[in-house]
């Protein structure tokens, strides 16, 4: 009786383990494939850019790079007004986001009491989420009239008229321009570098800043003593994330940054980036033109850009060794 | 039981209404965005009329134009009309649908809609950078009446490529050698001055916002919007202001008589006539695969030459002269064959 019982439970067994390891390589080789399919498309992605880009490449040379030129009746593209003006806005945006976001990390790891720390942490984290359309409404609707009216017109006529740097701030007070769309891309990384800055912040051994405070060190001597050098290569990682978003943004920047292929030197003055120069003349380029060409040769140095930027950030940002 | 019948009844007879409708004549195109209002109302009340059922991309004019190669759609559209040898080239057949025109917009203070007076070769000045202040003499010459200011002139443009643009920037290289020598024609350009903005939306917002802006858009846009629109000087020179009479004396003042009817609209002859009138186009295979879509494309199109001139209207377009119609009629019979080699529109 129990071993007719029991007989039949050995071979049910079997099957099943039979069966489970037949799951566990069929999950494997799905999940490997995934893994493996992320490269290739990532792989692809740059091959076919570049096979693309190749007509430009090859009609412009290597000059390409700096030339400021960007006349699509006469066929002469360089990429050096929207290289220039992606880094412009990118450097702008970071000069004013950076403080900001250190405020916010600082705040929240050492000064708000604990019941603020969570809602204002998930505050940050939910602006981070905005999606770029909002941010581009927002700033063409509300941001670019208040520059129009208000800002520039303001320090067109002060700062402006100052010797030596007045340059910078010269021309017509427009409210678009390489100003209004840094100010706009510093508030779409702040979320970014705020919440990274914060993580690496709570690394920080808390013996570390016991022991400060314990003989006699303020926040600040803390903060500039002992989690700063603590954490100095993340903190720049973090950076360096919100750099390949600024880079890389589309939408928002294309609605303020004012759309001209010149070479501004007063940073309220128009200019373009890569993203929004693509994204504005790809509707309306021929199939096998030149000038799609150089806009997908632009979108590889914008690829590269970003790789590179990404790359230094993910390098600084890994998990530090333990001893 | 005799409700449930009958509600079963009617449960059917709906589905089969519905069936009905999918098995529409479905004809799919894509192409340029400036008409695509009127493609649009156009298809809803085609649908109901002959059971064509419209499905219209409006990707750009460019786009339009690679899809119709690709041959991925039925039809193309575009609004800067396509060369004589790539139309022979992918086997295309050009013909207009409608019209629309251009108009310059400013914000300058104490300037109402319709007053101020424009001339093509101001316009150039302006967006070459030459003209730079409101109350330049040029300007004030030809507006005695108005009190300009000492403002700033910030010329605004579309800095998406489009085929407004592609009108406007040939207004101006009609009317002034230095434009068409420096600047040239094209969806997008090198602009000397100025700022972009995108879509026509764009630029009236940054028109609206700047004080001492002047920017270009359709005008239904500018109609639909409220805007501020000047007066311009036609080639015959007078000034006219821009109203549906003045665009239809542009159209019949235009010589249509030109390969592919890619007639030139803009800075035409005639005493009461806007300069900056501009067709918009179909492309259509002459070689279609499917010779009963193509068939429908061209009912749909010759009912929209027939019964939308009102709907094209109501949406401030511009219908094309009826001798035009006729003569795209006589082109589709002539030049569009099935595999067959016999033509699709029997």
């Amino acid at each position: 009786m129990s071993s007719a019982a029991l007989s039949p439970a050995p071979s049910a067994q079997a099957r099943r383990d039979a069966r489970s390891a037949l799951g566990d390589r069929i999950f494997a080789g799905l999940c490997k494939g995934a893994g493996i399919f992320v490269l290739i498309l990532l792989g692809a992605i740059i091959v076919e850019l570049f096979i693309g880009a190749l007509p430009a490449f090859r009609a412009f040379g290597v000059p390409f790079v700096w030339g400021a030129n960007w006349d699509p009746v006469a066929e002469e593209f360089g990429a050096l007004v929207p290289i220039y003006g992606t880094i412009i806005t990118s450097i702008l945006a970071l000069m004013m986001a950076v403080p900001i976001a250190f405020g916010i990390a600082f705040f929240l790891t050492e000064i708000a009491p604990m019941s603020l720390r969570r809602p204002i942490g998930t505050a940050v984290e939910l602006l981070a989420a905005v999606p770029s359309i909002i941010y581009g409404m927002w700033g063409f609707f509300v941001i670019v009239p208040l520059m129009a009216q208000h800002v520039q017109p303001l320090v067109i006529d002060t700062v402006g008229e100052l010797p030596v740097i007045g340059w910078l701030f010269s021309g017509p007070p427009f409210g678009t321009g390489l100003f209004t769309a840094a100010l706009i891309l510093a508030v779409m990384v702040i979320p970014f570098i705020a919440a990274t800055m914060r993580d690496v912040f709570l690394t920080v051994p808390p013996v570390f800043k016991e022991s400060a405070y314990g003989v006699g060190a303020t926040r600040w001597e803390v903060m500039w003593n002992i989690v700063i050098p603590y954490t100095r290569k993340s903190v720049v990682g973090g950076i360096m994330l919100g750099l390949g978003r600024a880079l890389g943004e589309t939408m928002a920047v294309t609605f303020v940054i004012g759309n001209a292929n010149r070479i501004a030197t007063s940073i309220f003055g128009p200019g373009n980036t890569i993203a929004s120069l693509v994204a504005l003349e790809f509707g309306e380029s021929e199939m096998g033109s030149l000038k799609l060409s150089a806009l997908l040769a632009l979108g590889f140095i914008l690829f590269v850009l970003s790789f590179i930027v990404l790359a230094i950030s993910r390098f600084l940002l890994r998990p530090k060794q333990s001893h | 039981m005799n409700r449930l019948t009958s509600l079963l009844g009617a449960a059917v007879a709906s589905l089969a209404l519905l069936a009905g409708a999918a098995s529409a004549q479905q004809i799919t195109g894509a192409g340029a965005t400036f008409p695509n209002p009127v493609y649009q109302k156009w298809g809803e009340a085609a649908q109901q009329a002959i059971g064509v059922q419209l499905n219209y991309q409006s990707v750009g004019s460019g786009a339009g134009q690679t899809q119709i190669r690709n041959r991925t759609v039925d039809f193309g559209a575009t609004d800067a009309p396509m060369r004589t040898e790539l139309l022979a080239e992918h086997k295309l057949l050009q013909f207009p649908t409608v019209m629309g025109s251009l108009v310059a917009i400013v914000n300058v203070p104490g300037v109402a809609d319709n007053q101020m007076k424009m001339t093509g070769e101001v316009l150039a000045d302006i967006y070459l950078g030459k003209i730079t202040r409101w109350n330049d003499p040029r300007i004030v010459e030809m507006n005695r009446g108005l009190n300009l200011p000492n403002l700033a002139i910030a010329p605004v443009y579309r800095a998406d490529g489009s085929g407004t643009t592609f009108v406007w920037v040939s207004y101006l290289s009609a009317v002034s050698p230095e434009w068409k020598d420096k600047v040239g024609i094209g969806t997008s350009v090198k602009w000397p001055a100025g700022t972009g903005a995108r879509g026509n939306e764009g630029v009236a917002g940054t028109v609206r916002n700047t004080r001492g802006a002047i920017g270009y858009v359709e005008n239904a846009y500018a109609v639909q919007n409220k805007l501020v629109s000047t007066q311009l000087r036609n080639k015959a020179g007078n000034f006219v202001s821009p109203s549906h009479d003045a665009f239809v004396a542009a159209a019949n003042n235009a010589d249509w008589s030109v390969p592919n009817f890619a007639a030139n609209l803009v800075d035409t002859h005639g005493a009461t006539s806007w300069p900056i009138v501009s067709p918009t186009f179909i492309l259509l295979p002459t070689d279609p695969k499917d010779a009963a879509r193509a068939a429908n494309v061209i009912r749909f199109f010759d009912w929209a030459y027939t019964n939308g001139n009102k709907l094209a209207e109501e949406l401030e377009y511009i219908p094309i002269p009826k001798a035009v119609q006729d003569a795209v009629r006589a082109a589709w019979r002539a030049q569009v064959k099935g595999p067959d080699g016999r033509p699709v529109l029997q």
